[in-house]
């Protein structure tokens, strides 16, 4: 295991029905880094990062199984007594479409934390400030804070997303390709953002733009038909990758 | 020959007759209005609106007749109240249950069993009510008579419970999934999910499914007219036997009726109060259903 | 924080339980009704209970007027709604351009679909049996159930004829065939079984109906059978709520009888609909 690992995944092997998405998946994703996840349609990278904070299991014909250790409490996050909620209490989730609730944007992003118990106006109002910044959001919505979410745009509906599941202040952040479902201004916005977010948390960032990869990751890991292929840090791996397959992909002989 | 007039006439007919039969839908709405209005113009020349709403007798065919719909009005309010208050919860949690916390096979298997049981004939239900649901109510409470509100109301509640849930479970079901996604990733669990995001998502499509469920119950006739009681009473108490609108409608109709007497026209002023409340219900339904399609 | 997630979760199942538990006993419940009426009436039915006219004793009372008149009301009505409901999905479907007029058609459909059926029978008291000169007779009957059912059979129509695929429609219009032929030769045959699941749902729901023939002046004592369209007429429904209304007890026995009887049509009528629809879906041959 390398130090400063914030999530060690070992021997992952990942069953849809009878066929294999994910085989003999090992990795190390170090802490407070951003992480990608790159590879072609299929690759099986969704799947992985879906493995993390168990939302495998809302599909009942999929199993994991293998390790998914989490630092530095030094548990199996895979392991049949593991409890979701207290997963999905430390890893959070942004989806590719912005689903916001339809509800308020203060209570959007106060929801984790409603969940959780907390009451305290002033506490809430406090820790939904800090995600909205962290995400980039507060200063365009400050002042319409009880406006309904379904009435900002694509982009800040995605940053809203991002403040909910910065609020309850999770270890881990894991984003389905956040981005390919806005348009470049928006995109750019949130990588941007990256940036900051991963000095509070641990980033896993799934996307099929290589580009994205390139610019805002600091290790990237491609995958190809469920395995992992090369992995390291992007810098490296993009100027001079190890693997034919990640050459061609880079290169964009296939995609 | 091969022009399109040769072949065109007999399809004009024919577009014809179809247009007909679709138009006959506003004929027949048109057609119940216009009957009971017109049935029912009389009547009102004779007695007039105020005694109509505010008399709390009915009793049109004594010799000192009385003609205030408030008995009638309160006994179908009466029994649509028992019903829904037994119903609506019921149905919410059974929709609720069906939708979030059973699998689609076990939905798929339970759905057509619900449907079955809401063909059932509602004179059925009126068996029920008389000779299975009026003796029960009677061991817990024994001064029960035979005839009462309650028996009716309950049973009516059955009998409502399947389009309340089947309705409530559809609102439920076209709440996207990525909402449940969304609030389970946050750590929520299948109830906080139902309870905190989708059931007020789903929220104007089940508020439609109980208001159609109310107006089912004011229309409801057999299972009053069995079960509930014969004699007009203006009454707030459930234990006891009073006739609703619809009720009194079939009684009048098992009666002879001479067109054109009193006792004929009051069917139909009855039965325009009927449509009226009917008419508001339906409306207010369409009202909630048609804001689903904007909160997506 | 550990402690309040392991209450969360208890909760959640407790609600859980309490929905699963709602649903068993609605369901239990009915069952029992249903299963109560057959213990009650199963017994009576036998070849006489068939074969009688209704009588003063209860004994020697039967369910022949009743069942005679269902049918022929049921075929009058079948007929009816075949005719008039089909022919309005088509115009809906097929010719109608969207505007207001289509609107107002598609709101009374829906408005008539949630009407009390008693103000059917208003409607046809005072149409068909005064105006019309038709008196209480099955041919009112069979007109009456048919308005009532009209919109059950117009939306089936109409899914039926919207699931076909649209390129085998232009395809028929390539090769030449008008509109209405298009209609005859392809679009009709093969949303058949959509139809036909509406019309069978249709009389399912015309079967049970009471208070709209109880309204135009079906009577209760019919000793004899209908001879033409025009006669007076019983049907089963209204021959259980006569019984049910005497008060001895052996006529209530004849009420189960009758009772199961008209279940068993019904729930027979509902379960052919069901699997003429899952058969369909097994079986998509384009």
């Amino acid at each position: 295991m390398v130090e400063n690992s914030k999530l060690s995944v070992q021997n992952l092997h990942f069953f849809y029905k009878s066929q294999q998405v994910l085989k003999n998946i090992f990795l190390d994703v170090t802490e407070k880094k951003v992480t990608a996840l790159m590879g072609p349609s299929g690759c099986g990278k969704t799947t992985l990062l879906r493995c993390v904070n168990l939302m495998h299991e809302l599909i009942p014909e999929a199993s994991a199984h293998g390790k998914i250790l989490l630092q530095p409490q030094n548990v199996n996050l895979l392991s049949d007594d593991m409890d979701p909620l207290w997963v999905r209490q430390r890893v959070g989730m942004v989806f590719q479409k912005p689903n916001p609730f339809p509800k308020s944007l203060f209570e959007n992003v106060a929801y984790g934390l409603r969940l959780r118990g907390l009451k305290n106006k002033s506490e809430l109002s406090g820790r939904v400030e800090v995600a909205l910044k962290q995400a980039g959001l507060w200063v365009e919505v400050s002042d319409r804070m009880t406006h309904s979410a379904l009435s900002l745009s694509g982009g800040q509906q995605q940053r809203l997303c991002i403040a909910r599941a910065l609020a309850v202040e999770p270890e881990v952040l894991l984003l389905d390709e956040p981005t390919s479902a806005l348009d470049p201004i928006s995109t750019a916005h949130i990588e941007e953002q990256l940036s900051e977010i991963k000095k509070q948390v641990t980033v896993m960032l799934v996307t099929h733009n290589l580009h994205q990869a390139a610019r805002c990751s600091d290790e990237t890991v491609f995958m190809l038909a469920g395995e992992i292929i090369e992995k390291g840090k992007s810098q490296k791996l993009f100027t001079n990758p190890q693997d034919k397959r990640t050459e061609s992909y880079i290169t964009g002989r296939f995609g | 020959m091969g022009t399109r007039q040769s072949r065109g006439w007999v399809e004009k007919i024919f577009e014809t007759w179809f247009a007909a039969c679709a138009y006959l839908s506003i004929a027949v709405t048109a057609g119940i209005v216009l009957t009971l209005v017109w049935e029912s113009w009389p009547f009102f020349q004779q007695v007039g609106l105020v005694e109509f709403l505010f008399e709390k007798e009915w009793t049109p065919l004594f010799s000192d007749a009385k003609f205030g719909i408030q008995p009638l009005l309160l006994g179908t309010l009466m029994t649509t109240l028992i019903a829904c208050a037994v119903a609506v919860p019921l149905g919410i949690l059974i929709a609720a249950t069906l939708s979030e916390f059973m699998s689609s096979r076990m939905r798929q298997v339970i759905k057509p069993v619900i449907e079955l049981l809401a063909g059932i004939p509602s004179v059925i239900f009126g068996y029920f009510a008389l000779i299975v649901v009026t003796p029960f109510l009677q061991k817990w409470i024994p001064s029960l008579p035979g005839f009462s509100l309650l028996a009716a109301g309950l049973t009516m509640s059955f009998m409502i419970l399947p389009l309340i849930v089947s309705l409530s479970e559809d609102a439920l079901q076209a709440v996207p999934s990525s909402l449940r996604e969304a609030s389970q990733a946050l750590g929520g669990t299948v109830w906080e999910t139902t309870w905190k995001v989708i059931l007020p998502s789903a929220s104007s499509g089940i508020i439609s499914a109980c208001i159609l469920g109310v107006s089912r119950a004011i229309g409801e006739t057999m299972v009053v007219a069995i079960a509930a009681g014969q004699q007009p009473h203006w009454t707030l108490d459930p234990t006891e036997p009073a006739a609703t609108m619809t009720a009194f409608m079939v009684q009048v109709a098992l009666g002879d009726l001479p067109h054109g007497s009193l006792g004929y026209q009051t069917v139909f002023v009855v039965g325009l109060t009927l449509l009226l409340m009917t008419l508001a219900f339906n409306f207010l339904a369409l009202q909630f259903r048609s804001r689903i399609r904007k909160s997506f | 924080m550990e402690t309040s997630t392991s209450r969360r979760k208890l909760f959640n199942q407790l609600m859980k339980i309490l929905g699963l538990l709602g649903l068993g006993l609605s369901l239990v419940i009915l069952l029992t009704l249903i299963f109560d009426l057959i213990i009650r009436g199963g017994s009576r039915i036998d070849f006489n209970f068939l074969t009688s006219f209704p009588s003063r004793r209860p004994s020697e009372a039967g369910l022949l007027s009743a069942w005679v008149g269902t049918l022929f009301v049921m075929l009058i009505t079948a007929v009816m709604t075949i005719l008039v409901g089909v022919s309005a999905a088509i115009y809906l479907e097929e010719y109608a351009k969207p505007g207001p007029m289509s609107r107002l058609i598609e709101l009374n459909i829906l408005n008539l679909s949630a009407m009390p059926s008693i103000l059917y029978g208003l409607l046809a008291l005072g149409i068909f049996v005064h105006q019309f000169r038709l008196g209480a007779s099955l041919l009112t009957a069979g007109l009456t159930l048919s308005l009532l059912v009209l919109p059950i059979v117009i939306v089936s129509s109409r899914e039926a004829l919207r699931a076909l695929p649209p390129n085998l429609k232009e395809a028929s219009f390539a090769l030449g065939a008008t509109r209405f032929q298009t209609l005859i030769y392809y679009q009709l045959p093969s949303s058949l079984s959509g139809i036909m699941t509406g019309v069978i749902l249709a009389l399912s729901r015309a079967i049970g109906e009471t208070a709209p023939l109880i309204t135009i002046g079906a009577l209760t004592y019919i000793a004899f059978l209908p001879k033409s369209i025009m006669d007076p007429f019983t049907v089963l429904p209204i021959q259980l709520f006569n019984w049910l209304s005497r008060p001895q007890p052996a006529f209530h026995v004849n009420a189960a009888a009758a009772g199961v009887i008209l279940l068993l049509l019904t729930l027979s009528l509902n379960l052919l609909a069901i699997y003429i629809r899952i058969r369909v879906r097994k079986s998509v041959k384009w």
